[in-house]
């Protein structure tokens, strides 16, 4: 069964292209590109991607202005039907933005443009986006982002731990992030939003593999379905 | 009509902008300043027949972000 997905491109998207690479690589199949113009999705869809980049140049708030798009309509919609939905860098500020996601990313604690590899932790090993990692397992993904410090009040941030919502968790210091949070599942789990790059870790010759395993692990969760 | 919102972060929502404005203010000589929050000013020209509740909606829905921030209306005389 082919694994059908798509890669949305807002204008000032920067890592679509590593992502449908990502997603071919490791599914076998294309995806779908859709632009942000587009008032509907390709029908039958196992998984949408909200790349990372500067979607409408940062205008606003990171991730703002894509939130209220037309195609995000189309996303959020998908979403409330249980169609997994993964957003990488600003993607994961799209999501948030759009209310997907509960809290907000902040400019990063330093101040600085933080670009590099990162350890990271498996905190939620069971959810359709990590099931084949190992909780506790600590990967090594880059980050490449201004606004990553993510922000919740104490209760929501409490509330997330609690209900394992947490996906992943920075193992180092990077930006500021409330409670070291670098991955986060809403409550049905299908959507996932996280500031470091998966896609970007998905060969050997790019510095690592370990990116593989969220695409592994979505597509594990199609076929077993 | 001319409206401009104001448009700032909750209390207690980490600002490193202004800590960092802040920081210069300091390293400028400029004694006395006990903090520094940064935020944004939208001035909007609007139709006389957008209502309150419109405006108010703009904020909500866009202008400012609820989860992190504030916003206030002030209505400037032509």
């Amino acid at each position: 069964m082919a694994f059908t997905s798509a890669v949305i491109t807002f204008p000032g998207s920067n890592c679509d292209r590593d992502m449908a690479v990502a997603l071919e690589t490791v599914s076998g199949t294309a995806p779908h590109r859709v632009w942000h113009g587009d008032t509907a999705l390709p029908e039958g869809l196992d998984f949408i991607a909200v790349p990372g980049g500067f979607s409408y140049g940062d205008y606003l708030r990171c991730g703002a202005i894509a939130s209220r798009s037309p195609i995000m309509q189309a996303v959020i919609a998908a979403a409330h039907r249980g169609v997994p939905v993964l957003g990488v860098c600003n993607g994961f500020q799209v999501l948030t933005e759009s209310g997907l996601l509960p809290g907000a990313l902040l400019r990063n604690a330093g101040l600085n443009f933080v670009c590099r590899e990162v350890a990271l932790k498996v905190e939620n090993a069971q959810s359709l986006f990590t099931c084949a990692y190992e909780a506790g397992q600590v990967i090594r993904v880059p980050v490449a982002h201004h606004d990553g410090n993510y922000f919740a009040d104490e209760a929501t941030l409490d509330r997330l731990e609690g209900e394992g919502r947490v996906a992943f968790r920075y193992a180092e210091p990077v930006n500021g992030s409330a409670r070291s949070i670098a991955g986060l599942l809403n409550d049905a789990g299908n959507v996932l939003g996280m500031m470091p790059h998966p896609e970007r870790a998905i060969e050997n010759t790019h510095g690592g593999t370990d990116g593989r395993g969220l695409f592994e692990s979505a597509i594990r969760g199609l076929v077993d379905a | 009509m001319k409206v401009r919102v104001h448009v700032s972060l909750k209390p207690g929502v980490l600002d490193p902008q202004g800590r960092a404005i802040h920081h210069s203010l300091e390293g400028l000589g400029f004694a006395g300043v006990n903090d520094v929050r940064a935020g944004r000013l939208f001035e909007l020209d609007v139709a006389n027949t957008v209502t309150d509740a419109a405006l108010d909606d703009m904020c909500r829905k866009l202008l400012a972000n609820m989860v992190i921030e504030n916003y206030r209306i002030e209505k400037v005389a032509a």
